[in-house]
């Protein structure tokens, strides 16, 4: 483990935790597909893909407990806190809506996914190196899917069409968020260990234009932002996903399995 | 999603190189582009092979329970077919 001055550490700490958020609050929407997806095949693949995000999550926790030297667990970072002290970008925590706005928030997370985590296996810090590394692979086989599906339901019947289409306008206002840089982020990206997510922007959105426009669908022109994640504030949404999330670990106080 | 309209596809997995494909079950897709996909979703969890083929099961011929008997039976009394039919002298050790 690097040697960070306490100022350094604290701020890779709460990066950590942030990359952490999204993972495991993507990862806990998907989950609610378990036993509901459409057919058999597509629910063993969100599960999948929600397994991924959530073991990507637990590696972030584990290292954010370990350079804190706190003796805080994954489990207690992921369990004990409440939404206020949650990082996650607001488009993560948003319900699963129908199939398509699932798959819609699938594919603007998944080509930002694959930008940011491919940048971040540069990072001067090791361990975020070899967790981007591990995520990139992962990433690649979610974007596979959720881009197959934009295309399909996208350029399918009409009624998939409009439902494609009103998912990424339901969407489109939360994007504006993943590629604005707090200060602290700077500061990290300065020191070569964090990545400039506004330099992201340019690919992820010549990506999107192509994946829409093969879809059929329309790309949405208003530039409305709704942000706050990273500072904590959140939408009603989080209380109400954390609820489930941690209903154990506040009912029974160090319950193990 | 009209569940009933997707068509079926056969799933078969090469555990390693140098094994042969072998059939592992079937699953439901669009396409075989999907069937793909899912296929590794379904079957290949646990890492349990390096390659994988899918084959739209309306594409497969096979032979039928009514044929039996003209297609395997005759091969019963025509035990000279076997190799342990034939005697092989003492010289040759192991075969």
């Amino acid at each position: 483990m690097k040697e960070y001055t306490t100022e350094i550490r604290n701020m890779v700490v709460a990066y950590c935790i942030a990359l952490g958020d999204d993972s495991l609050t993507l990862g806990h929407r998907l989950s609610e597909w378990s036993s509901n997806a459409p057919f058999l095949e597509e629910d063993l693949a969100l599960t999948n893909v929600a397994l991924d995000l959530i073991g990507r999550a637990r590696m972030f926790y584990t290292y954010a407990g370990e350079l804190e030297g706190g003796g805080r667990s994954e489990d207690d970072i992921a369990y004990l806190r409440d939404c206020r002290e949650y990082r996650n970008f607001l488009i993560n925590e948003l319900p699963i809506g129908d199939f398509a706005q699932t798959m819609a928030r699938q594919l603007i997370v998944d080509v930002y996914d694959m930008g940011f985590f491919t940048e971040l296996t540069r990072s001067t810090d090791s361990t975020l190196a070899a967790i981007a590394s591990k995520a990139v692979k992962e990433s690649r086989y979610h974007l596979r899917r959720s881009k197959d599906w934009v295309i399909r339901l996208g350029d399918g019947t009409d009624e998939s069409h409009q439902r494609m289409q009103t998912a990424i306008n339901t969407l489109w206002d939360y994007v504006p968020e993943l590629f604005a840089m707090p200060a602290d982020e700077q500061l990290l990206l300065d020191a070569g260990i964090a990545v400039d997510r506004s330099a992201l922007k340019y690919v992820w959105q010549s990506t999107i234009d192509e994946i829409l426009h093969r879809a059929t669908l329309e790309i949405p022109t208003g530039n409305h932002s709704i942000e706050g994640g990273r500072e904590g504030i959140h939408t009603e949404h989080l209380g109400f996903l954390l609820t489930e999330l941690q209903y154990l670990q506040r009912a029974y106080p160090g319950l193990q399995w | 999603m009209n569940k009933q309209a997707l068509p079926l596809f056969e799933v078969f997995i090469r555990s390693k190189r140098g094994l042969d494909h072998r059939h592992v079950g079937s699953l439901h897709a669009e396409d075989p582009e999907q069937a793909l996909d899912y296929a590794r979703d379904v079957y290949l969890r646990r890492s349990e092979g390096v390659s994988i083929w899918v084959v739209r099961s309306a594409n497969i011929t096979a032979s039928q329970e009514s044929d039996v008997g003209s297609f395997y039976d005759p091969m019963d009394d025509k035990p000279y077919r076997h190799a342990t039919h034939y005697k092989l002298p003492k010289e040759v050790d192991n075969m």
